[in-house]
């Protein structure tokens, strides 16, 4: 019950664009069966937020550490380049995703080694493989954009499994393999003491350094499957392109989830509705036909008006002018009542 | 009078900071404030320099009732501060530091040559030979001190506080600070000067006022006291007899089991190496002033700084205590000092932050039951009687005196062998403060050995058995049964300095 009221800003928000964007677009929310697979802009929206989605799972653990990642969106390009660069070198499906998620975690042991043993500030700490990651991604792409061609590895980006797209499914699944984790073992809470304060939680014993580490190894790991992903999608590694400002939509994603950036207590499955709610816009803003300049325009409005009415600040005035309200009500009663007697 | 401040009052949440605080300040003369941490100092400072507001009391400057509501307000006033930590910009030149924020101008642009023959008279009569259009960062601590006292004189002009101005430096600079302090007492500013280093207070001071507990313990000259018995009144005799309860019964020559020993247990910087035996049920108490290396000796216990020398036993062996860890692995608990900072996990529940260590101890993959969190969690709600609205309540809306139980509860429920307890009962209200002091003993008597460090010497002669005492980072003085008294304890830790400066640090 709890839980449900932790997401309701959020539910809300997603119910309340779905119904904006149905105004433009009525068919919006129509689902058929085509061949037996589920088509309908809803599943567009599931399978295009896959990356997104996927980083922002990453992401929010970071995040709950006090921590930042911004080198998610880089992680991306390389582990994609290394997939593509595997299927091409023929070593198979299962050798191309292994590389591509042991690349992840490398990339997650890098970061987390910076941040937790050498104390250097998890922003500047991953702001380093952010700009440099490119570089190590074109190198194993030779400069170009590597295209394969392999059906194994394509499903990740085009296939479907019970009629839902993969790329969604695994999303899904990833989520609620890593909430269930977070919620069954300690693994939440101590993430969570870890973010409100280190030292005291150092002091009772627990391991911060490993657990610190393990959450940027965890944001690598989201990185390398959204990686596989958008690489299956184009058949192709795009080392300039892939993932690219994505990390920026992933702390959003976060931040709309109403996940504090100061740390401490974390909802995986709001962070996944603020991603959603991204990609709701993203799609709606194409549908709803604007002209293409006015995408970021209209997106960037939309971020700005619900982040406003999430805000504390907000929340707070909202409750003194109910509470003020009510006294006023209260004090007229009372007069009314001293005036009638 | 140039400032009198009379029962003044200021109150947190939970905690009483100052309890009615009379203080006053001549023309021409250095106050000197003394305490312990959490004694009040600082609370009576801001309340000073418009950072806090007082509750209740009355503080009046030349005769005008005043309540300054910010520091440049003060400012404005005649009250000048300069804090430990020197609030200067070290990338601007020392001109521009001087005149900050009220440059002198010309036609609209600051006047550069105007603002360093300003700056130079400001200096004037401070004997620095420096060149004031060079960065602050140029200049060493000290200088940096001398030029803070010099912007905050020529703004404020009557009354300047000095906050630990001596801490980090040296011997000779602070023989310079202090001929400047002394200048400008024969100006006639009234000086407040806060220090824990007593030598000093001595050298410069001419009166002493001590707080201890939120509460003024006395006003004398300096010329009146000697270093015992302003030690008796920063640590002694200040708690009621019902916080106390009914003292320990010292009985001499009371053998405990031995537990653990440390045997040239030191680390270099923080604690000469030191022996100590733990008996077995036994409450140790570790005394000495602020800065002696008290907290050292636990930290060190405690594996939150590694040992440089030595080693500690059990009967078993060997005991690995290189980090917080391996200590509570080795059944070890620790209740830091630094409560918010260190203690408490203010955004969780009160449940989670009693279930941390046990949760620590098990690994991630075992989660401690929720069920069983509860149980816990209520149980010793009940049993130290936690004032808080449920074990969901966040530990960070507690009062300072029920986090610290949480914390404690924390510990208790790991059952450690050996539990630390550093200043267990600062900043927590006097019906807290004897259900602690109750706890300890209880827990003892069940076998747990716990060692209690403390700035309160009534607090340690209820509770010790035996009293280590701590002078310039050194044991100097192991005191049990029938000897543990204010006046050996204070004698301990007043005696002549150096004694011991043999013993390689």
């Amino acid at each position: 019950m709890t839980a449900l009221r932790r997401v309701t800003p959020q539910l809300l928000t997603l119910a309340a664009l779905v119904a904006l964007i149905t105004l433009f677009f009525p068919d919006f929310l129509r689902i058929e069966v085509i061949n037996g697979r589920l088509v309908g802009t809803t599943m567009d929206i599931l399978k295009r937020g896959a990356p997104i989605g996927l980083l922002a799972v990453g992401m929010t653990l970071v995040i709950a550490t006090r921590g930042i990642d911004l080198s998610v969106g880089t992680t991306m390009a390389i582990t994609g380049a290394i997939a593509a660069w595997s299927i091409t070198q023929g070593y198979g499906l299962g050798g191309a995703l292994a590389l591509a998620l042991l690349a992840g975690v490398a990339a997650g042991l890098w970061n987390g080694m910076l941040v937790a043993i050498f104390g250097i500030q998890p922003i500047v700490a991953t702001l380093i493989l952010m700009t440099s990651g490119r570089g190590i991604a074109q190198l194993v792409t030779e400069g170009r954009i590597l295209t394969f061609s392999h059906d194994g590895m394509a499903f990740f980006g085009s296939g479907d499994l019970m009629g839902i797209p993969a790329p969604a499914l695994l999303w899904l699944l990833t989520a609620a393999g890593v909430a269930f984790l977070m919620r069954r073992s300690a693994l939440g809470m101590l993430i969570e003491a870890v973010g409100v304060n280190r030292a005291a939680s150092a002091l009772a014993g627990v391991n911060a350094t490993v657990l610190l580490i393990a959450v940027y190894v965890a944001s690598g790991l989201c990185a390398a499957l959204a990686g596989i992903v958008a690489t299956a999608d184009i058949r192709g590694a795009d080392a300039n392109n892939a993932g690219l400002w994505l990390e920026l939509d992933a702390i959003l994603a976060v931040v709309i989830g109403g996940n504090s950036l100061m740390g401490g207590r974390f909802s995986i499955a709001a962070s996944l509705l603020g991603a959603l709610i991204i990609q709701t816009i993203d799609t709606g803003i194409l549908l709803a036909g604007f002209p293409s300049e006015y995408n970021l325009v209209i997106k960037a409005g939309l971020v700005l008006i619900i982040l406003v009415l999430q805000s504390p600040n907000l929340s707070q005035h909202w409750h003194r002018l109910r509470r003020a309200a009510q006294r006023r009500r209260e004090i007229a009663v009372a007069s009314m009542k001293e005036t009638g007697q | 009078m140039l400032l009198t401040i009379t029962s003044l009052t200021k109150t947190f949440p939970g905690t009483k900071a100052l309890d009615g605080v009379d203080f006053d300040l001549a023309a021409g003369e250095v106050h000197a404030l003394l305490g312990e941490n959490g004694a009040g100092k600082s609370t009576l400072i801001k309340c000073l320099t418009g950072a806090y507001e007082r509750n209740e009391g009355l503080i009046t400057l030349e005769g005008q009732t005043i309540s300054p509501r910010s520091t440049s307000e003060a400012q404005a006033l005649g009250i000048g501060t300069v804090y430990q930590e020197v609030n200067l910009l070290p990338n601007l030149t020392v001109a521009q530091n001087l005149t900050f924020g009220n440059e002198p101008r010309r036609f609209g642009m600051v006047d550069r040559r105007a603002q360093r023959r300003q700056a130079e008279e400001m200096l004037d009569g401070y004997r620095l030979d420096i060149d004031v259009s060079r960065d602050l960062s140029a200049y060493s601590v000290a200088i940096r001190q001398i030029i803070a006292i010099a912007r905050a004189v020529a703004l404020s002009g009557k009354v300047l506080i000095l906050d630990e101005p001596t801490a980090s430096l040296d011997a000779r600079e602070v023989e310079t600070l202090f001929a400047v302090v002394r200048r400008l007492r024969k100006k006639g500013l009234g000086i407040v000067f806060v220090s824990h280093f007593l030598d000093q207070v001595f050298d410069l001071s001419d009166r002493v006022t001590v707080l201890r507990n939120g509460k003024k313990v006395i006003t004398e000259r300096t010329a009146d006291l000697d270093r015992v018995q302003l030690i008796e009144h920063m640590l002694g005799r200040a708690l009621k007899d019902d916080v106390v309860g009914h003292a320990k019964a010292h009985q001499a020559g009371r053998e405990w089991p031995e537990l653990l020993k440390f045997e040239g247990y030191g680390r270099r910087g923080h604690i000469a190496p030191f022996d100590l035996s733990v008996g077995k049920g036994e409450v140790l108490g570790l005394a000495g002033l602020l800065g002696s290396g008290r907290t050292e000796s636990a930290e060190l216990m405690f594996g939150l700084a590694p040992a440089h020398s030595g080693a500690a036993r059990d009967a078993d062996g060997t005991l690995d205590l290189s980090s917080p860890r391996a200590a509570i692995a080795a059944g070890f608990g620790f209740a830091p000092e630094e409560r918010k900072e260190d203690g408490i996990i203010a955004d969780l529940s009160v449940r989670e932050n009693i279930a941390l260590a046990m949760q620590a101890r098990r690994g991630w993959a075992r989660p401690v039951p929720r069920a069983e969190q509860l149980r816990l969690a209520e149980d010793y709600i009940e049993k130290l009687d936690i004032r808080t609205s449920g074990p969901e309540q966040p530990i960070g809306d507690l009062s300072g005196g029920n986090q610290q139980k949480v914390v404690l509860a924390r510990w208790l429920a790991m059952n450690p062998r050996f539990l630390i307890l550093d200043e267990p009962t600062r900043g927590i209200d006097v019906g807290a403060h004897a259900e602690i002091l109750r706890l300890i003993r209880q827990v003892t008597a069940e076998g747990m050995s716990i060692l209690v460090i403390s700035s309160e010497l009534d607090e340690l002669i209820a509770v010790a058995d035996r009293v280590i005492v701590v002078r310039d980072r050194h044991h100097v003085a192991e005191l049990t049964g029938p000897e543990i008294t204010t006046d050996t304890i204070v004698r301990a830790i007043a005696a002549p300095d150096r004694e011991t400066a043999e013993v390689p640090a």
